[in-house]
């Protein structure tokens, strides 16, 4: 009997220990691995997106609460204001959630520049929704506020051939974010200001 | 059977080198040997992980039930390794990234258990140090070097610290089968076979 109690006794102090330990590091370091997250991961995208940007938009960010989730967006400096904002958007893709970066000038509310962050698309198909600079260039300039729709549905956005289905889900990615931009943009263009020189 | 400090560090890094003497840990060995910086990465995180595990094990030596030992090793050395992979994510992301699933899977490497079991619960704390060093090190120079000859070989450079440094000449022809998984096998085999001709000496 005492030799049970001991196991237990033994193995739970243990547990309880390695618990511990671990909280403890993983609180330290949570927040560099997100800020590591960003650079590796949405650093590509959001660089690609917001080129005319002076600053270093992954240090110029700042968090909202949206709903139940916070979220983050990017701050871009063009010609020393800072004019645009980039955060991120999601649609149902032929694999999977899409994750579209979106940037947008908070003035005409037009959009900068769209780079897709995370998918899981048939790679050579809908992959090209990530790697075909000329997709990613006919959304420039068009309006956030208004919703994205394919060609074929009615709308203005010329499919990847081979992957319509990839194509809508970027495009309601974009929508979402459109709805979230209306929805917050007087919160966006105060927090901007924050970050004017 | 009472060796010197020296002893128990020295014989990590020729004697019982893990992956060509003990043969042992062959996963990672085989896995991520395709560029200096995986190899050497994998290396460090193992020797860190052992060097901490052995110093738990040892000192805990006479509290932990023989019954049981088995269960606390894993917790010990499951915690050590999830504190190397939410470090290295902090802060040597690439890194991470590239070794992905192997961090995980040093919890059921054999070397880690094996000398937790063969040497840490029956050594004291400063021999244990010791011999963690030493076969951690043994680990994470025969990592290097198996790295260093697929990738000279296998895709002409050397990686040390994020970009490739080109070794061969431009005339040089990859050899790309070494960098992959069957290459992997082969020079595995070459450098287990040179270890024993010159251990015949």
């Amino acid at each position: 009997m005492r030799e049970i109690i001991k196991m237990v006794v033994v193995l739970s102090v243990l547990c309880a220990f390695s618990g511990g330990l671990l909280a403890a590091v993983r609180d330290g370091t949570k927040e560099n691995i997100e800020v590591q997250q960003l650079v590796f991961v949405k650093g590509p995208a959001i660089k690609a997106i917001l080129a005319e940007a002076t600053n270093d938009p992954i240090t110029d960010r700042f968090k909202l609460k949206v709903g139940e989730d916070e979220r983050g967006f990017f701050v871009g400096m063009i010609d020393g204001k800072p004019k645009a904002v980039a955060f991120e958007g999601f649609g149902k893709g032929f694999g999977g959630d899409i994750g579209v970066m979106v940037a947008v000038t908070l003035e005409d509310d037009k959009v900068l520049g769209v780079g897709v962050t995370t998918h899981s698309e048939t790679p050579g198909l809908g992959s090209r929704a990530k790697t075909d600079p000329k997709f990613a260039a006919q959304f420039k300039g068009l309006a956030l506020t208004e919703a994205f729709q394919v060609k074929n549905d009615g709308g203005a956005i010329d499919a990847l051939s081979g992957a319509t289905v990839t194509t809508r889900g970027v495009c309601a990615a974009l929508t979402q974010a459109g709805t979230l931009y209306k929805e917050i943009k007087p919160q966006l263009v105060e927090n901007a200001k924050g970050f004017a020189k | 059977m009472a060796k010197t400090l020296t002893q128990e560090f020295v014989k990590g890094l020729w004697a019982d080198v893990p992956p060509f003497r003990l043969v042992l840990g062959l996963c990672p060995v085989l896995a991520v040997t395709k560029t200096v910086e995986n190899g050497w990465g994998m290396g460090v995180a193992v020797t860190f992980v052992l060097v901490c595990s052995n110093i738990l094990v040892s000192a805990l030596r006479k509290v932990i039930p023989p019954k049981v030992r088995i269960a606390c090793f894993i917790v010990v050395i499951a915690t050590f390794v999830t504190v190397v992979e939410l470090v290295m994510q902090a802060y040597a992301y690439p890194l991470f990234l590239k070794l992905g699933i192997f961090i995980p899977l040093i919890v059921v490497n054999c070397i880690l258990l094996g000398r937790a079991e063969a040497f840490a619960y029956k050594n004291g704390v400063t021999a244990s140090i010791a011999d963690g060093l030493g076969i951690g090190i043994g680990f994470t120079l025969s990592l290097t070097a198996l790295a260093a000859v697929r990738e000279l070989l296998g895709a002409g450079t050397i990686t040390l610290y994020e970009t490739p440094i080109q070794v061969m000449g431009a005339s040089f022809e990859p050899f790309t089968f070494l960098v992959q998984a069957p290459g992997a096998f082969v020079s595995l085999g070459l450098m287990l076979c040179l270890m024993n001709l010159l251990g015949k000496k």
